[in-house]
């Protein structure tokens, strides 16, 4: 009985083993070998049918033999199902995106996003260097009184600096020696006092903001234009303070091969007061700012004890800043509103 | 200030590095702006006589001249200058001469005539500052003679300084070298003169009556008589000083004038003494008295204007400004009477703003001049002008009258020791003070207990008053760079404030909507607020506008903006979007007006929908509330296309179309939207901290309704119905389509709105989703609505 039953399992298996890998080979799609493989996983598969008698064969060697040998061809032609499906998945992936093809030029721009004014992008760059060095920001009115832009800045109404700010006054006006005078702020120093009439110290604070001067407009002048202002006031603070400071913002806003130096100026406002000049890399100075120690009159002005706290204060122009960063070769270019000017700049 | 190199070293032994010595002004803050050399021989420049002059009929703005360069041969020369006469001589620049500028003389004239070589003006070949014709040569110089070595033409340098407001003392040569003398640590010495100037005779008393009216204007008034004077030309090396200071030489008693001016920073006045024998008086002017001055322009005074008069009180000269006509040297003049006297810096200052009339005098007067240094100035003013007039005689005499109005001589401060180190930040021992003090004419005491020091500060430093002042001149002497550099370490926080973060997130939404910054003039003609349909009623008006189309400043950003899209669409500029955030100035009630921060928004080509899309956005985005009021439409906006934004009767901004005329008036074409807000109300909240709702785990059941609506409903009114008739069940419901045509009646239009329903503990039940949708149907009919 053995010997009759074990070559009738091993050559029935061999020809379901054939059969199914033929018909695996002739599918044409991956459907058509999915379909193949659940017909040949089911039970009335012939592998399935033959596996199902096993338990009739007697003698316990042969079933042995006979089911590994039903298991192994089960196994190859599982391998062929998959290898035939993962050769289909390729194909038509390939055929796919063959014929999806797209010219990516091929788009229209619906929403551009808008362009930052150069003097905004400028101003915010130095805000973020300022709020790194340890400042917060303040702001003030635009236009202001008598007091907070001359008087308090030791410029008393007879002061004759007070003559080389061309100042705009607004009506009603009879004189600018009068008090309660409201002019357009000729700088943004006038921030100063607000900061220390309303701050505690220590003080570590900018003043950015618009300001005007009675200037015909030129290619580097404009009569409404662009300062920023700082402001610092402590116990101890030094002159050597001052040029630390001044240095420390020329190497973070300009770079590192950027240097500083202050030479003697004279503002009514600070003293000892000085202009901060910047080199370049090619070895140039150029001249940026004023600044100084603040006046111990304009410390009392601001409500502050000069012999309990010193101060310094520096300033200087956002609009040129913004012009030679970009090359602008009219200053008033920059205030035409002209979009194929504003789009320029990202 | 500008100073020649040769004449600076005359005060110490400055050497001839100019680089150097530009860098040691520097640092001692007097700026030296630029650096020039001056007196470069310019070779071919020879002297030439003018033979005759001859007009061309066709040439209007020159002449012919014809001169002799001394080989006898006639030389024809086209000329532009017209202040030539036969027989003058002239400086001829030959043919193939390299000029100053850059330009060689070549034969090349007009209308086919040859130049044979260019007649020069002094600036042309940089002896003169003099650009106003061809120069005359002296009569003495040789013909054919180069031109600088007839002339003795010397090379020099000239640094032009920008001296600030708070050195008095530098506009003058002796302040400029005590300074730089100090910080080369030379010993400093007053210039001697170039030969041996004769004995001067001292000559018998000659009193001066001087009656001064203005004590507070007037401190001091001195006068010195000198007789045996000669009216003549200077020294060349006067007239050559003087012209490369930028002064015109005219004879030897006002160049010598000029000169002490210049070098001792003393500005003085010679009188023709026959005209001011018997005295003089300071007074004030009266109301519109007219005063004719040396440049015989008649000026109308103003009784804050301070006059020198004669005894008969008739004018002779604006106080520390000008002189008269008429009391000046002239050639017949043999007796002066020098003026040096000390008049108040602020009425000077204001006579000179109210007159518009600035003199090399009344700069100084203005900033401070010593009220000490007269006599030194008198005695310099003899020396000089006895080189040209040898038997000068000096009397005694004169006046020397002084007011309460005059500086003390003395003055001193307080200096605590302390106080340097606390404001420069280094250690300056009391031994180096009184080093860098003394060369600069500032003496200190020994310290006190208190470890203080009495400064007595010099009379021609009349700005320095304080301590603070003291310890400027410390650390200019000292030196800036010395002092060096120590990084404060920053206490505070360093951050935006929340209104400035916001303001930021603000702009960056906006940007994201595809507007672009612009950056109007807030200044508006007359006018532009009320063609923007805008009172003018409660704007500023600018006292002393540059131009008065530039006078009124805006209570609105969009007069500016209008103005823009119109100068964009005008350059054919498309998809323009455009938006400011600034300041508006509205009149207010207290003495500054209600300034406040305004955003505008303005899209060109759109309407009043793009406007509310723009709205809904900004709202959502920043949590920013407000009811919209249609009915009543803002001012300047479209009457039935726009919104005010309110929250009760605080108006927050506007939304919706520009008006159609408004736009005519600005000349912009197409609709255009825009959306306002008053930024000082939004950037000053702080938006809620969103509490976390959990995500509902059943699923959501949709469903959408469209309706036919009359034109008489809003859609957000009906929207908000459908929102409470849906209960708290409901999730979500929008406005997704908008029809208006066939099968749709007239006045009405299709409205479809889709929902979502949703419970957080339980998938809904059919009965539920079917009461939600009736109860939404029911609302739309409340307000006649119909279901399409």
């Amino acid at each position: 009985m053995q010997s009759d039953a074990t070559p009738d399992v091993g050559t029935q298996v061999e020809a379901a083993r054939l059969a199914a890998l033929t018909q695996i080979a002739s599918a044409t799609d991956a459907a058509m070998v999915t379909k193949i493989g659940s017909e040949l996983a089911g039970k009335k598969s012939v592998l399935n049918t033959l596996r199902a008698s096993l338990g009739k064969i007697q003698d316990p060697e042969a079933r042995k033999l006979a089911g590994r040998v039903i298991n192994e061809s089960a196994q190859q032609v599982e391998a062929a199902l998959q290898q035939r499906i993962a050769e289909f998945l390729v194909q038509e992936r390939a055929a796919r995106v063959a014929s999806e093809s797209l010219d990516l030029t091929e788009f229209a721009t619906t929403n551009r996003r808008g362009h930052s004014h150069i003097v905004t992008q400028a101003m915010q760059r130095l805000e973020d260097v300022f709020v790194g060095l340890g400042f917060q920001v303040a702001e003030g009115p635009e236009v202001e009184t008598d007091f907070y832009n001359f008087e308090a800045l030791n410029m008393p109404r007879t002061h004759p600096a007070r003559s080389e700010f061309d100042t705009m006054f607004i009506e009603p006006f009879s004189s600018e020696h009068e008090a309660n005078t409201v002019l357009l702020r000729t700088h943004t120093s006038p921030v100063q006092i607000r900061v220390m009439q309303s701050w505690e110290p220590p003080i570590y604070a900018i003043m950015p903001g618009r300001v005007f001067r009675r200037d015909t407009p030129d290619a580097t002048h404009m009569p409404v234009f662009h300062q920023i202002e700082g402001l610092v006031v402590d116990r101890d603070i030094t002159f050597a303070h001052l040029a630390g400071i001044i240095e420390s913002f020329t190497k973070a806003f300009f770079g590192s091969e950027f240097t500083s130096r202050l030479r003697p100026s004279f503002f009514p406002f600070t003293e000892p007061s000085a202009e901060f000049d910047i080199k370049r890399a090619n070895g140039d100075w150029i001249e940026l700012g004023g600044c100084g120690m603040v006046h111990p009159n304009v410390l009392r002005a601001g409500g502050i004890d000069p012999d309990e706290y010193t101060g310094f204060a520096f300033g200087f122009g956002i609009d040129r800043m913004a012009k030679e960063r970009h090359n602008v070769e009219d200053i008033r270019e920059m205030y035409t509103n002209d979009l194929r000017f504003l789009r320029q700049f990202s | 200030m500008k100073i020649l190199h040769s004449w600076l070293n005359e005060f110490a032994d400055f050497g001839s590095d100019v680089d150097a010595i530009a860098a040691s002004l520097t640092k001692l803050g007097l700026a030296v702006e630029s650096v020039e050399q001056v007196g470069l021989p310019v070779k071919g420049v020879v002297v030439a006589k003018v033979l005759r002059t001859e007009r061309h009929p066709d040439a209007a703005k020159v002449h012919r001249v014809y001169v002799d360069a001394g080989d006898g041969v006639e030389k024809h020369v086209w000329c532009g200058a017209f202040n030539m006469k036969a027989g003058d001589l002239i400086p001829l620049a030959t043919l193939g001469t390299n000029m100053p500028d850059g330009r060689v003389i070549s034969q090349r004239g007009i209308l086919g005539i040859d130049s044979e070589g260019m007649l020069c003006s002094g600036t042309e070949l940089g002896i003169t500052a003099d650009a106003t014709g061809i120069m005359i040569l002296p009569a003495h110089l040789e013909l054919g003679a180069d031109v600088f070595s007839a002339l003795g033409i010397d090379q020099d340098v000239v640094f032009d300084l920008d001296v600030t407001r708070n050195r008095p003392d530098c506009t003058g040569y002796l302040g400029v070298a005590r300074d730089l003398a100090a910080h080369l640590n030379l010993p400093l010495k007053l210039p001697l003169l170039p030969q041996k100037s004769p004995t001067l005779t001292k000559g018998k008393k000659h009193d001066i009556a001087v009656d001064i009216r203005a004590d507070d204007r007037c401190g001091r008034f001195s006068v010195t008589v000198m007789s045996g004077v000669v009216v003549t030309d200077s020294p060349a090396w006067i007239a050559q000083r003087l012209s490369r200071a930028g002064m015109r030489p005219i004879n030897n008693v006002v160049d010598v004038s000029n000169l002490v001016n210049l070098e001792l920073n003393q500005p003085n006045h010679a009188y023709d003494l026959e005209k001011v024998s018997a005295g003089f008086i300071v007074r004030c002017a009266n109301e519109a008295e007219v005063v004719v001055t040396l440049d015989d322009v008649s000026r109308t005074l103003s009784v804050q204007d301070l006059l020198i008069c004669d005894a008969k009180n008739n004018p002779v000269g604006i106080a520390g400004i000008m002189g008269g006509a008429g009391s000046q040297i002239s050639e017949t003049t043999t007796k002066l009477a020098l003026e040096i006297a000390w008049f108040e810096p602020l009425g000077v200052a204001a006579s000179v703003s109210r007159l518009g009339l600035r003199t090399e005098a009344s700069l100084r007067f203005e900033r401070g001049v010593d009220a000490y240094g007269g006599r030194a100035a008198a005695e310099r003013f003899a020396q000089l002008l006895s080189l040209t007039c040898p038997n000068l005689v000096v009397h005694d005499g004169g006046a020397d009258e002084r007011t309460a109005g005059l500086p003390e001589d003395t003055r001193t401060t307080n200096l605590r020791l302390g106080q340097i180190r606390r404001v420069l930040g280094v250690e300056v021992e009391v031994d180096r003070v009184r080093e860098l003090l003394a060369p600069i004419g500032f003496e200190i005491s020994k310290p006190d207990n208190s470890n203080s020091v009495v400064v007595t500060i010099p009379s021609f430093r009349p700005d320095c008053t304080q301590e603070i002042d003291v310890i400027e001149e410390i650390a200019r002497h000292f030196g800036f760079d010395e002092i060096g550099k120590v990084v404060p370490k920053s206490p505070v926080h360093g951050r935006l404030s929340a209104v400035q973060q916001r303001r930021r997130i603000i702009r960056e939404f906006v940007l994201s909507l595809g507007a672009s910054e612009a950056m109007p003039n807030p200044f508006l003609a007359p006018g532009d607020l009320v063609r923007c349909g805008l009172s003018e009623d409660n704007a500023l008006h600018l006292a002393n506008p540059l131009v008065a189309e530039e006078s009124v400043l805006r209570t609105s950003l969009r007069p500016g903006l209008l103005q823009a899209i119109a100068y964009n669409q005008s350059h054919r500029t498309n998809d323009i979007k455009l938006f400011e955030v600034g300041h508006v100035y509205p009149q207010g009630s207290e003495q500054l007006p209600d300034e406040h921060e305004v955003l505008c928004v303005v899209f060109a080509e759109s309407d009043a929908t793009k406007a509310m899309d723009m709205w809904s956005q900004f709202s959502a985005y920043l949590g920013v509330g407000a009811q919209l009021f249609q009915d009543s439409a803002p001012a300047g906006f479209h009457g039935t296309r726009s919104a005010q934004l309110r929250r009760g009767k605080v108006v927050l901004g506007a939304v919706g179309e520009i008006d159609p005329t408004v736009l005519a008036n600005f000349g912009v074409s197409g609709r255009v939207a825009c959306l306002e807000i008053n930024l000082s109300i939004v950037l000053g909240e702080t938006p809620k901290v969103a509490a976390a709702q959990t995500v509902s785990k059943y699923p959501s059941s949709d469903f959408d309704l469209a309706f036919v609506v009359p034109q008489t409903v809003a859609a957000g009114t009906l929207l908000k119905s459908l929102r409470q008739a849906g209960g708290n069940l409901l999730v979500d419901a929008m406005l997704f389509d908008i029809y208006r045509g066939k099968g749709v009646v007239d006045d009405a239009r299709s409205l479809a709105f889709r929902f979502r329903f949703q419970a957080s503990d339980r998938t809904l039940g059919e009965s539920e989703i079917a009461d939600a949708r009736s109860r939404c149907i029911t609302a739309a009919q409340k307000l006649g609505a119909e279901l399409r």
